[in-house]
């Protein structure tokens, strides 16, 4: 449960203060609401966050580790120290995620305890668990998940998750699987649009997904939950494509400091993601900005997290 | 009448399906000729520094500051609110305020997310049962003595409260709300907004 801030537990009776509630849908979604648009960037360190902040990000996810290198290292990957997590905290005005590992709800309970703002339940690190992921609804704190596809989106959501972003391929600097996970997300959602009420039945077998969901969907033809993009964006132009297949946020990974000069690109990366639609302002703030990070083809990776989680 | 919701970041989205329920014309404002094009404005809640950052880089700031000072009725929920006081504590050296009403805003006041809340609010001027507000890492404003003091300028209502302090103020064609209007589904605020 939530702590309630002494102000607010003070306030004179019968006051609005009147079934009052922390931890609800709405306050959970609003908050991803809050990020549209926006930028969250990796950071591993204080410096690194006010980098990160000074750029104009929305958000920084905190972590030991970019994905590049947990990648290139090898072993168990798993939830930062909470030194490092308070200490991004004190050193940044935006909110701060961290990361746990899939159906580790126990190091989600830590992550809570330390006020993160959003815990990002991810297959950048090793899952804890191979067949269940996180009861998200017995937390305050709101999460995000990762998913490739539709019925992975929203399998999470009725586990509930407050904010879906595709998984993509952490760490490539390769944005196509990002490509991928969302053009098929965005695609079944058109389709369900046009499906009649006893397709509806077929679709949710097909995604392996709850009938009230994709009934939502037919309804609104949207996610119940804000869709951003995560995994291999690397340049400007990869957050404004996102950005164009439907994202309504980007993540930024090791694409921003594994780069040559981080400051820049983080910068012209938040620019891009605004003005997505925006040529001449993409062209403008793609200019000169040093080496991207090397990247890595598909063909050559040796593990892909997108198929943790299930 | 068409409304203008600035898009640099933030919950522009749910503002604009907020204005379309309640019959409004509303469009996204990122550039000066947009919102040129707008005879009123609301600054969405998001990130206040990203917002700051975002109007300095897309040359906005000073045509928002005229677009202020003539008159047009500006509307800034939660992020908004912060950029349209006239101090900000708790936020960072060169964040932007424009000053648009005598309000300080202490930013994320209430907590971090975990204590981010919904609550009912009666509101002054919608008679028809209490508003279901939600609060996410809300400032708190407090209403503060005009700078430079003895400026004519028309006296801060305070139409709501939370803990004693204003959740949503008007003076003139200036309106700041703490929380967040546009979720929830409850179109009054935006209704009274576009009743200006």
């Amino acid at each position: 449960m939530a702590e309630s801030p002494s102000s607010a537990s003070e306030a004179s009776a019968g006051g609005p203060t009147a079934g009052r509630e922390t931890g609800t849908q709405l306050v959970k979604r609003g908050l991803a609401e809050m990020l549209k648009g926006g930028v969250i960037m990796d950071v591993v360190t204080p410096e690194q966050a006010r980098v990160a902040e000074d750029a104009g990000a929305v958000a920084v996810m905190a972590l030991e580790r970019v994905p590049a290198d947990i990648r290139t290292d090898g072993g168990v990957a798993r939830m930062s120290d909470p030194i490092m997590i308070e200490g991004i905290q004190e050193a940044v005005t935006i909110p701060v995620m961290a990361k746990a590992r899939i159906g580790h709800f126990v190091e989600a309970q830590i992550l809570e305890a330390l006020g993160v703002d959003y815990v990002d339940e991810s297959e950048v690190l090793s899952p804890a668990d191979e067949a269940h992921h996180i009861d998200k609804w017995a937390f305050t704190v709101p999460f995000v998940c990762g998913a490739t596809n539709l019925g992975e989106a929203l399998r999470r959501i009725s586990e509930g998750a407050c904010m879906i972003r595709s998984k993509g391929e952490a760490g490539t600097g390769n944005v196509i699987e990002a490509v991928r996970h969302l053009r098929s997300i965005t695609g079944d959602i058109r389709r369900i649009t046009q499906a009649d009420s006893a397709e509806l039945f077929e679709w949710a077998k097909r995604l392996q997904a709850p009938l009230p969901l994709v009934q939502e969907i037919a309804e609104t033809g949207s996610l119940p939950v804000p869709l951003f993009c995560a995994g291999g964006l690397a340049t400007p132009a990869d957050a404004a494509l996102a950005m164009q297949l439907g994202a309504e946020a980007v993540f930024v990974g090791s694409g921003i400091f594994k780069s040559a000069d981080p400051s820049p690109r983080a910068k012209a990366i938040v620019e891009a993601t605004t003005h997505f639609r925006d040529a001449d302002m993409l062209a403008k703030v793609s200019r000169g900005l040093g080496a991207p990070m090397t990247g890595i083809g598909m063909d050559d990776l040796d593990q892909t997290f997108a198929d943790r989680g299930w | 009448m068409k409304v203008g919701v600035l898009a640099l970041q933030g919950a522009f989205a749910a503002h604009l399906g907020a204005l379309e329920q309640v019959g409004a014309s509303a469009v996204e404002v990122r550039t000066e000729s947009q919102l040129a094009d707008v005879d009123r404005l609301i600054v969405p809640g998001g990130e206040s520094t990203t917002i700051s950052m975002m109007l300095e880089r897309s040359a906005l700031v000073e045509p928002l500051r005229a677009f202020v000072r003539s008159g047009r009725p500006v509307f800034g929920t939660c992020a908004g609110a912060i950029l349209l006081s006239s101090r900000i504590v708790g936020g960072r050296s060169d964040q932007l305020c424009f000053g648009a009403l005598p309000l300080s805003a202490s930013r994320n006041a209430f907590g971090r997310q975990r204590e981010s809340f919904e609550a009912d609010l009666a509101v002054r001027g919608l008679d028809d049962g209490d508003f279901h507000a939600v609060f996410i890492r809300a400032p708190r404003l407090e209403v503060i003595e005009p700078d430079p003091p003895g400026v004519d300028r028309p006296t801060v209502e305070v139409l709501a409260e939370i803990d004693g302090s204003p959740a949503l103020v008007r003076s003139g064609a200036v309106m700041c709300a703490t929380f967040h209007p546009e979720l929830g589904g409850d179109t009054r605020v935006h209704s009274m907004f576009c009743e200006m």
